[in-house]
């Protein structure tokens, strides 16, 4: 459903951020995404959402070529995907309880929904008590916590999270990845871009290693190796 | 999707970002609504200014007129004759008809306390007033036209005397002013409009301007276009109509303190009344005016940054 074919990506004309990458991630896996700072992890994910249009290449998502798509056709393609930013990217006007509720708003659901389901998944990721404080009244990892909650409540078919645990404590990110691999099993693919070690070698599953741009290693069942 | 019910939610979602948007930005939104308020402000006075230029000129025009005197034997018939043709002309708005004996009643009215002029006529035997015509002109630069109509040699027999020959100076002088004024307040207005259209256009891009990375976000989540426009066009409104009765409110008692002024100024013309005479309309033209150019302006503005 997903697929990079002979992706380029150079930002301002000299700088290469990704070079002739190719992957396909099929409906129902999960895929970890690892390399160093500056790799290009981050930039995988804004090609795939069309934040950035590729230099070369197709980045193909289910139906559509998104490297193709106009700004007013990108709205349809990212409701179907679920982003944790690296960067958070809460709104700074609405609370943590609105800010999870937008994604199911602006897809038209109805208000019985929201109220039922926004407690919930705010309970899942332990923040029922910060429902109504706003972005900048969070910490770090209670405001990475809103984002994997927006992200995932609309049950969209991909979750794409950039370094979701980065801020967060043992305990925390444990409870984040048992999420991630509970909405795997109920058949929401998962794209994981961590740094975290144990996380990956725990977890057993495809690793994509990147490194200054390249995919060195493409495996199943694969292990935090960086080169 | 696309059920009344699910458009009517989504409505109500607009506009409730669109609220919430407006207070949560506390101060940004108040300092929006302040200028937005300056450029209404300046809406009004131009409404206001017009107003009393359309009066100022309406009573200098009425004030400008030429009177053709007939020489005493003339009959009424053929005067009346002469104020039918004169009638006829394109250039005139209306003409009065003065007998010898109303100028003379008119004189007498007029005169009643000054003993020596009341002595004088009485010595008299005949009326010394002579018969009148009183043209008025539709425009006062038709003056000279009607004029040279009047000094015409088929009426040089009838004709005594045209007062617009000793008062051509002062006409002409007082047609040259009523069309400056009229240039110069339809300049002001179309300066000063596009002015406070330009400020208060800035002010709003720059609120959104200042909320950019939300559009993004907004954007990148997937929301559809019209859920991150609709909030700020809802909020355009809001700031006009909020400026919109500020302006008015901040313009009462200004006028209330002119008033008295202009008065003396212009005798006849009363802008406390007419505002408040107008209060109505007033607002109305200023709602208009805020909620167009709150809305237009977050519609530009947003656009710019819709394109992530
Ligand atoms: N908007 C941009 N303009 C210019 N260069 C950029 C831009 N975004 C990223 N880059 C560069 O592209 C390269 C890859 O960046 P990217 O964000 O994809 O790295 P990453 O693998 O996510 O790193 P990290 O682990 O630090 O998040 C980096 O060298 C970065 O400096
Ligand atoms: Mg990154």
């Amino acid at each position: 459903m997903i697929s990079f074919q002979n992706v380029s990506k150079i930002y301002n004309s000299h700088l290469t951020a990704l070079e002739n990458i190719g992957f396909t991630i099929n409906p129902g896996e999960f895929v970890s995404i690892v390399g160093r700072n500056g790799a290009g992890k981050s930039t995988i994910i804004k090609l795939l959402i069309g934040e950035e249009k590729p230099t070369k290449g197709r980045v193909i998502f289910g139906p559509y070529e998104v490297n193709k798509l106009k700004p007013a056709e990108l709205p349809a393609l990212r409701s179907q995907i679920g982003i944790v930013f690296q960067d958070f990217r809460l709104l700074s006007v609405k609370n943590a309880y609105e800010n999870i509720a937008f994604a199911l708003e602006v897809e038209g659901r109805p208000q019985s929904e929201i109220e039922e389901f926004v407690p919930q998944i705010l309970d899942m990721v332990g923040l029922a008590h910060r429902a109504y404080n706003f972005p900048h009244e969070l910490s770090g990892g209670e405001k990475q916590r809103v984002a994997i909650a927006r992200a995932m409540i609309n049950r969209p078919a991909v979750v794409v999270a950039d370094e979701p645990t980065g801020n967060l404590d043992p305990i925390h990110t444990a409870d984040i990845i048992k999420l991630l691999l509970k909405i795997n099993s109920l058949g929401t693919t998962v794209i994981l871009v961590t740094h975290n070690k144990e996380v990956v070698n725990h977890l057993n599953r495809r690793v994509i290693s990147l490194d200054n741009g390249r995919i060195i290693r493409d495996e199943e069942n694969g292990k935090y190796v960086l080169a | 999707m696309g059920s009344y019910r699910s458009m009517a939610t989504t409505l109500y979602r607009i506009i409730k970002y669109g609220i919430q948007s407006f207070l949560r930005h506390g101060w940004l939104s108040i300092a929006t609504i302040a200028v937005i308020m300056l450029a209404l402000f300046v809406f009004l006075n131009l409404i206001l200014f017009n107003m009393m230029a359309k009066n100022a000129i309406n009573i200098l025009r009425d004030k400008i007129d030429i009177n053709v005197y007939f020489n005493n034997n003339v009959s009424e018939d053929d005067i009346l004759k002469v104020k039918r043709s004169v009638e006829s002309l394109a250039e005139v708005k209306n003409v009065q008809y003065v007998s010898r004996s109303e100028a003379l009643s008119v004189f007498q009215k007029r005169h009643q306390d000054d003993d020596t002029i009341v002595q004088a006529l009485e010595v008299l035997e005949e009326n010394p007033l002579s018969a009148s015509l009183n043209i008025k002109a539709n425009d006062p630069s038709d003056y000279p036209i009607i004029s040279a109509y009047l000094n015409n040699e088929n009426l040089a027999g009838l004709v005594d005397q045209v007062t617009y020959n000793q008062n051509k100076l002062v006409i002409n002088r007082l047609a040259t002013i009523v069309n400056t004024f009229q240039t110069v307040g339809i300049a002001l207005t179309v300066i000063l409009t596009i002015i406070s259209i330009l400020v208060a256009l800035n002010t709003i891009m720059l609120t959104i301007y200042s909320t950019r990375d939300e559009i993004g976000i907004m954007r990148l989540v997937g929301a559809p276009n019209k859920f991150i426009r609709g909030p700020y066009i809802v909020q355009g409104m809001i700031y006009g109509i909020i400026a919109a009765f500020l302006s008015i409110l901040l313009i009462a008692p200004l006028i209330s303190i002119a008033s008295p002024y202009i008065k003396v100024l212009m005798p006849e013309t009363d802008i406390q009344q007419y505002f408040y005479g107008h209060l109505f309309i007033l607002l109305l033209y200023q709602l208009i005016f805020g909620i167009a150019i709150g809305a237009l302006s977050s519609i530009i503005a947003v656009r710019k940054y819709m394109k992530i």
